[in-house]
């Protein structure tokens, strides 16, 4: 270890290129995930398009999608699927009308109010929520929310069944999912707008919802976006505690099924494959794709429209 | 400990004297608009600074200098009560405003906010348009204005940015460079008619021409409003400072936590040519380890 020579000689250059095994493995293997993803996803496209368009080839489109009566196992078969989408949309629209508003508000305290300590403890107590498997909310909707609290103790003029009851509790289910990434993307808005704007005057209040809100939005209308996903998609609490027949709704607390109660039941059944009825069930599981997918189209658009970057 | 307060208390009655002698220059002894007496903050258990005492007059711009870690900075934040947003801090002794304790137990730290702005280190407007930062702080104080456009163009102009904005309001204020964000937000600050405009070195995230402007700024703001400045950079406080603060951290006897004190206040042609404490001409002249 002696002082280098003061020479401008250099000991040895050498800047071939020389041979990384593990780098290129985990590249190639990378890859490999990425594509599989894509491929995955194509083919559950192409699994659900081959058999929806022999449906198509039976049922024309328009009786498919504006047709007002379903019944797709009856002698006089009906393929009209405006039945189920009302009731999708009217348990997702409740679910988001309780999910939004307490979601957001759960996420603004833990982001902007609570201690550091009360938030330490409330977000995993909120993330539990998430973990209860939906059957266990499918059965407290029929059997608290729908017979004991609306029937029992509230008087309302109500079945067995009803939407209101599956989406409220599809509501409660989608709260952490809002709260939690809506939480993250608030917390993420950097420290110095919050004193930017504290020091011009303004409360918790005005800080937390004219500058940290409109901050994060892009992050909070994503995590919205997903809960409105999974009001669409979610299956067991529709298809225990919403109803198993498919007809128009016209309030909240009529029964009906659900695209996705639709498909439970179905596929249960003994459906033959490639029969008219089995097809069915793809036509309406490509038709909840789409809806997801235009969902996902209009949030992207109001992210770029509404986004305040920092 | 005890003989550097005594020290800090005597040079800043020598700086007081000096400052009646130079006086003629400087508006006449008032009550200073914020003045701090036997002040000491604390983070929890952690004494950030103490027994600091002076006072900022109306209408002059005091510069707080220092080495980091001297406490400056604290002392700054603890004027508009932003130290309030850090859980642990409290503060000891008196700060006044105009008489009256800003930490006094009736007094509304957003109240005292308003009257007392803050510019910050890094420029951070919000992200919304050139003209709704403007507009954000009277909107939130429910300030009564007769023209919300007259009042932006007037902020922006008395920042001097609004030659340079004034076909861009709607656009994003994350458009602009550096400089002109601070000054943006230097503008925000004078939108809500603040008595004092309180700055955390502002400069030290720009370059030396955006410094300069800033620093023209200030001298044309010193007209309607009292400034209190921190700065690491002792050329900016020669320049632009009527009184100069010198602070200090000094390690405690017993915990060897360093804790900022007050070394030396006066006008800053006292401080800078002919300090009265070995401590602030050690660092004046760069002697400072």
């Amino acid at each position: 270890m002696t002082s280098a020579p003061a020479t401008t000689e250099v000991a040895h250059l050498d800047l071939t290129r020389k041979p990384r095994p593990w780098d290129t493995a985990a590249r190639a293997i990378f890859r490999v995930a990425a594509a599989l993803t894509i491929a995955i996803t194509l083919g559950i496209l192409v699994a659900l398009i081959v058999p929806s368009i022999e449906f198509f080839s039976e049922v024309p489109i328009n009786e498919f999608l504006f047709g007002t009566r379903w019944a797709p196992r009856f002698a006089d078969a009906s393929f009209g699927v405006v039945p189920l989408v009302t009731a999708t949309a009217w348990t997702t629209v409740i679910a988001l009308f309780f999910a939004i508003p307490l979601g957001l508000g759960a996420a603004i305290f833990m982001s902007e109010f609570a201690h550091k300590r009360t938030r330490k403890i409330l977000k995993p107590v909120l993330e539990v929520l998430a973990g209860i498997p939906t059957v266990v909310y499918g059965y407290f909707a029929v059997q608290f929310i729908q017979a004991t609290v609306f029937r029992d103790w509230l008087n309302l003029d109500t079945g067995s069944f009803s939407v209101l009851s599956a989406g409220f509790v599809m509501g409660i289910m989608i709260i952490p999912t809002i709260a939690s990434i809506s939480e993250d993307a608030m917390s993420a808005v950097p420290n110095s707008l919050r004193q930017g704007s504290a020091a011009l005057g303004a409360n918790r209040r005005q800080t937390s919802l004219k500058v940290v809100f409109p901050a994060a939005l892009s992050g909070i209308i994503a995590a919205i976006v997903l809960g409105i996903s999974r009001a669409v998609g979610e299956t067991m609490i529709v298809a225990l505690a919403a109803g198993q027949q498919a007809r128009i709704v016209g309030g909240p607390l009529e029964a009906g099924q659900t695209m996705t109660g639709f498909i439970a039941n179905a596929a249960l059944g003994d459906s033959r494959v490639g029969s008219l009825e089995y097809n069915t069930l793809f036509a309406v599981g490509l038709l909840l794709f789409l809806i997801t997918l235009l969902i996902n189209m209009i949030s992207i658009w109001i992210v770029r429209r509404f986004r305040e970057a920092y | 400990m005890n003989a550097s307060t005594d020290n800090a208390r005597a040079s800043q009655t020598v700086g007081s004297t000096n400052t009646i002698v130079h006086g003629s220059a400087l508006p006449s002894l008032e009550v200073p608009v914020i003045d701090c007496d036997s002040v000491s903050i604390f983070y929890d258990d952690f004494r950030a600074v103490h027994d600091v005492n002076f006072g900022c007059k109306r209408n002059e711009i005091t510069a707080l200098i220092g080495p980091s870690g001297c406490g400056k900075s604290t002392v700054l934040r603890s004027f508009n009560r932003m130290n309030d947003l850090i859980e642990g801090a409290r503060v000891e002794g008196s700060i006044t405003y105009h008489g009256e304790d800003i930490y006094g137990p009736d007094v509304d730290a957003i109240e005292v906010r308003r009257r007392i702005g803050m510019v910050f280190q890094k420029p951070n407007p919000f992200p919304k348009s050139i003209y709704d930062n403007i507009a954000y702080g009277p909107r939130v104080n429910g300030m009564k204005v007769e023209s919300m456009d007259d009042l932006v163009e007037e902020a922006l102009t008395k920042a001097a940015l609004w030659d340079e904005v004034k076909d861009k309001l709607k656009q994003s204020a994350f458009g602009l460079s550096g400089g002109q964000q601070q000054r943006l937000c230097i503008a925000r600050t004078i939108a809500v008619q603040p008595e004092v405009i309180l700055m955390d070195e502002p400069c030290s995230a720009l370059d030396p021409i955006a410094t300069l402007r800033i620093e023209d700024l200030m001298q044309e703001l010193r007209k309607d409003y009292t400034i209190v400045i921190v700065t690491h950079n002792m050329q900016q406080a020669a320049r632009v400072a009527d009184r100069t603060a010198f602070f200090t951290a000094e390690a405690s006897d017993t915990t060897g936590d360093r804790t900022g004190v007050l070394v030396e206040f006066g006008d800053t042609a006292t401080i800078f040519e002919s300090p009265h404490d070995k401590r602030t001409e050690d660092y004046i002249s760069g002697r400072f380890g």
